[in-house]
Order: structure tokens, then C-alpha cells, then sequence
């Protein structure tokens, strides 16, 4: 791989994985609170709604899935070669392509919700 | 080199069960499945915010069962545990710290990323209204 898409491909990595580190033990506590029925104010759906609606809240929202998806796609990119998956090319054509379509989802939906 | 050099026998894909830094590494790097999990559950919540109210409160009702309780406690754990403090401890090695001519020590860049961790978490559950 050239050493420039090396260097892109790392700071992404680094930088999803300081970002998921620090926010969700946060994201994962919240779905644990719905999951037993104790939604919090915040996730009513006018409070989220007025949120989302807002720019900062879009971007935030934005950069923590897009960091944290290109970080999962890469290291999931080694641990296949890890756990003995050699074809290497196939798998970043796959991890990659799932980080794109996620990239891609949450900045439509975060666009079209006003 | 010899004509004939001894490799020895590794297994492509178990060779991380043989020691035990080697399957701590492989529990670290599988927390990879946990972020991807959940953002793209992220991304589903938010296409329920897009479609309305009803989709939304659909959405989180659809969530409240005793099995995602129980994966969402486990996730939270596992996650901090390998993802959340291995990074914190290998915070110092990826980019050590200098303070004039003093290298800061490692322990105490680890405590200033805990310190973060906590306060920026006790930020957002005071955002969303939990505490």
C-alpha cells in the first residue's frame, strides 16, 4: 500500500479508536437504559429530533459514526488476517465498502432530518 | 541460512490461544465487532428519527427486551474493560508526552485520559438528562 493511503487509512484508524473509546461506554449505556425501559429525557423524540435538526448536532453525530465505522472496518480488516483469512484484498474490499455505506447512510438521514 | 530452517508449527487460526498476552491481544481487537455493531444501530435509530415520531417511539420499544439488556450490560462491560482502558494504556506509548526536558510519566498521561473519560461521560448523561 503507498504510504500516503497508509497514513490515511492509520489516522482514521487512531482517530475512531480515541473517539469510541471516550464515547461509547456513553452510547452503549443509553441503549442499555432503553433497552429496559428507562428512555431518557434527552432521547424523547422532540428533544432528539431538535438535536438532530441542529448543525452541531449533526456534525457531532456525523464525525463520531464516520470515525468510529472507518476504525471498526480497518481493525476488522486484521483481525480476519489475525484469525487466519488470508485474502486480504477481498476483505478490505468488503470492510471498506460496509464503512462507505454507513458513512454514506448517516450523513443522508442526518441531512434529511430537519 | 540453512538449506533446511526449522519454522516452527504455528496455526494460522488459533495461534492467539497459545499465550496469554496473545489472547488478550485477540480480545482487544475483536471489540472491533462492538463498535461497528453499534453504529450501525446508531444509523437505524437514526433512520426511525427521519421517518417520524411514530417510527422513533417504535424503534425504542422495539429495543426494550431482556436479551438486549443483557448484551448491552455485557457489551459495556467487555468494551470498557478491552477497548475503553486498553487505549488509555497504550496512550502514553503512541504519543509520549514532553514538558520542557521532562518526559511526562506514563502513569500520569493514562490518569489525565481516565480524568477525561469521566468527566466528558458525566457531561453527556447530564445532556441527555439522566443525571
Amino acid at each position: 500500500m503507498a504510504i500516503a493511503k497508509k497514513a490515511l487509512v492509520w489516522g482514521l484508524f487512531a482517530a475512531g479508536g480515541t473517539v469510541s473509546s471516550f464515547l461509547f461506554p456513553f452510547l452503549i449505556a443509553l441503549f442499555l437504559l432503553v433497552a429496559l425501559g428507562a428512555t431518557p429525557e434527552g432521547l424523547q423524540y422532540e428533544t432528539i429530533r431538535g438535536f438532530a435538526s441542529s448543525w452541531l448536532g449533526k456534525l457531532t453525530v456525523f464525525g463520531v459514526l464516520f470515525l468510529s465505522l472507518w476504525h471498526a472496518a480497518h481493525r476488522l480488516r486484521v483481525v480476519c488476517h489475525d484469525f487466519g483469512i488470508r485474502a486480504d484484498g477481498a476483505v478490505a474490499v468488503i470492510v471498506y465498502s460496509l464503512a462507505t455505506v454507513g458513512t454514506l447512510l448517516a450523513a443522508w438521514y442526518l441531512l434529511a432530518i430537519s | 541460512m540453512s538449506r533446511n530452517p526449522y519454522v516452527r508449527p504455528m496455526s494460522k487460526t488459533t495461534w492467539y490461544l497459545r499465550n496469554g498476552r496473545f489472547r488478550i491481544y485477540a480480545l482487544r481487537e475483536v471489540t472491533c465487532l462492538l463498535v461497528g455493531f453499534y453504529a450501525f444501530l446508531s444509523i437505524f435509530a437514526l433512520r426511525a428519527l427521519w421517518q417520524g415520531a411514530d417510527s422513533w417511539n417504535a424503534f425504542l420499544a422495539s429495543q426494550q427486551s431482556t436479551p438486549m439488556v443483557v448484551f448491552h450490560a455485557f457489551a459495556l462491560v467487555y468494551f470498557f474493560i478491552y477497548q475503553t482502558v486498553g487505549w488509555f494504556q497504550l496512550a502514553p506509548k503512541a504519543m509520549p508526552l514532553m514538558m520542557g526536558e521532562k518526559k511526562v510519566a506514563a502513569s500520569t498521561i493514562v490518569l489525565g485520559h481516565y480524568l477525561v473519560w469521566a468527566l466528558v461521560s458525566l457531561f453527556l448523561l447530564w445532556f441527555v438528562g439522566v443525571i
